[in-house]
């Protein structure tokens, strides 16, 4: 046999030996062993805030650390940011590129990143007077599809061209590169430690990586369909992934596979995003189908709707006390729920 | 040419694969039992599960931001 030959027979019995180790520790699902469970509340919370000024479909939102700012991207090319609590808007960052897929503030809040089809993610101070555009991350040959500040210095991205990056924001430089995906990046999560995150693809899986040398260190498989949402679960040994194929799953990373699908009796629309609630608990997914479902994350139950917005609901975020859950759609309204 | 690179593709792929092997890995049940205990542990802290009552509720009272 060639070369060639002899590591496809290689891969293929690896592929197997890992599908085995999987089966072998899979001695119950997640539903099974939570049917001793009481199940969670009836909760129905309702629309406290809603935020209107953009003027085209909202694609991204994100809470600043304080609990109380969130800022929102849309593609009436503007960043808005928005005081929740006082219920005002705090300040209108115009951007160059009108088509945003992402927004994230820095931990202090002084800085916002978003990033979309101009394949570069751009950095604005907005702790001035005026905001002022501080570095243009300039190295994805795609759409820049998630991005996430490690720390005033550092961020994460997610392209279209199948790679996640990680960027000196001092030298406007990549440091690390993350390729093993084939197919768009489109989600990144960031572990509490910062030594690892994870990413979903339209390759329909999601990874585990080493920031600091870049190594895949683990693939998850179950979704047909692009993977559009992923998040921790609180405990951050599991987390939850949203997808085109409609369900929603949970993958715990020590047994290496996925353990419970989150799937509608009719399942129609895709998710576009999702948020954990502080416990982990309650599960929030954003639909095609304009719904908000709300999932008890354990027992695999639906157990609540969030109905109000008139398109699809395409993000969603929960600020880190917990207070509320935020929703923002192509309608181009944006409600905070509690 | 691409015979090259075919090889080189297939290096790294399987190289990949037995890393991703040699993991350790742990039951499902001990997994959810962990995972479960971490929800109960946490639940009243959570402000969504439990409930936010009208006064420590800072999105009260109801707000329509209108800048159009």
């Amino acid at each position: 046999m060639g070369e060639l030959d002899v590591l496809k027979k290689e891969a293929e019995t690896l592929k197997t030996q890992i599908e085995t180790a999987r089966k072998a520790v899979n001695d119950t699902t997640m539903e099974a062993a939570s049917s001793g469970v009481a199940p969670a509340p009836r909760i129905q919370p309702k629309a406290r805030r809603t935020l209107k000024g953009h003027t085209a479909k909202i694609y991204a939102l994100y809470w600043a650390l304080d609990n109380k700012l969130m800022v929102s991207g849309s593609q009436d090319g503007k960043l808005l940011v928005w005081d929740t609590h006082a219920g005002i808007l705090a300040n209108c960052v115009p951007l160059k590129s009108a088509w945003v897929m992402t927004v994230s503030f820095s931990p202090s809040a002084g800085l916002v990143a978003s990033g979309g089809l101009d394949n570069m993610c751009t950095i604005v101070n907005i702790s001035g007077e005026k905001p002022k555009t501080m570095r243009e991350l300039d190295g994805h040959d795609g759409y820049v599809a998630c991005s996430r500040f490690l720390s005033e210095t550092s961020i994460l991205t997610a392209s279209g061209d199948q790679t996640c990056g990680l960027w000196d924001l001092e030298t406007g430089k990549q440091k690390q590169s993350f390729l093993n995906h084939v197919g768009d990046c489109m989600c990144v999560a960031l572990a509490e430690d910062q030594n690892t995150f994870i990413s979903g693809a339209c390759d329909s899986q999601a990874k585990l990586w080493d920031i600091r040398d870049g190594q895949c260190k683990q693939s998850f498989i179950g979704h047909t369909g692009d993977i559009n949402a992923i998040s921790y679960m609180p405990n951050g040994q599991a987390f939850i992934t949203g997808s085109d194929d409609c369900t929603l799953r949970m993958f715990d990373m020590r047994a290496d596979q996925e353990v419970m699908c989150y799937q509608n009796a009719q399942p129609t629309a895709g998710v576009t995003s999702l948020s954990l609630s502080l416990s982990g608990r309650l599960l929030f997914a954003g639909y095609d189908d304009f719904n908000c479902n709300i999932w008890d994350s354990l027992k695999g139950e639906k157990i609540g709707v969030l109905s109000g917005h008139d398109n699809r609901v395409s993000c969603t975020g929960i600020p880190s006390d917990g207070m509320c859950v935020s929703t923002g759609s192509w309608d181009s309204f944006l409600k905070i729920w509690n | 040419m691409s015979g090259a690179s075919n090889l080189v593709a297939m290096k790294k792929i399987v190289q990949q694969l037995r890393f991703e092997a040699s993991i350790n890995r742990v039951k499902v049940s001990q997994a959810a039992a962990d995972l479960q205990q971490f929800c109960m542990q946490n639940a009243l802290q959570d402000p969504l599960l439990t409930g936010v009552s009208s006064s420590t509720n800072p999105f009260r009272p109801q707000k329509v931001c209108s800048f159009l």
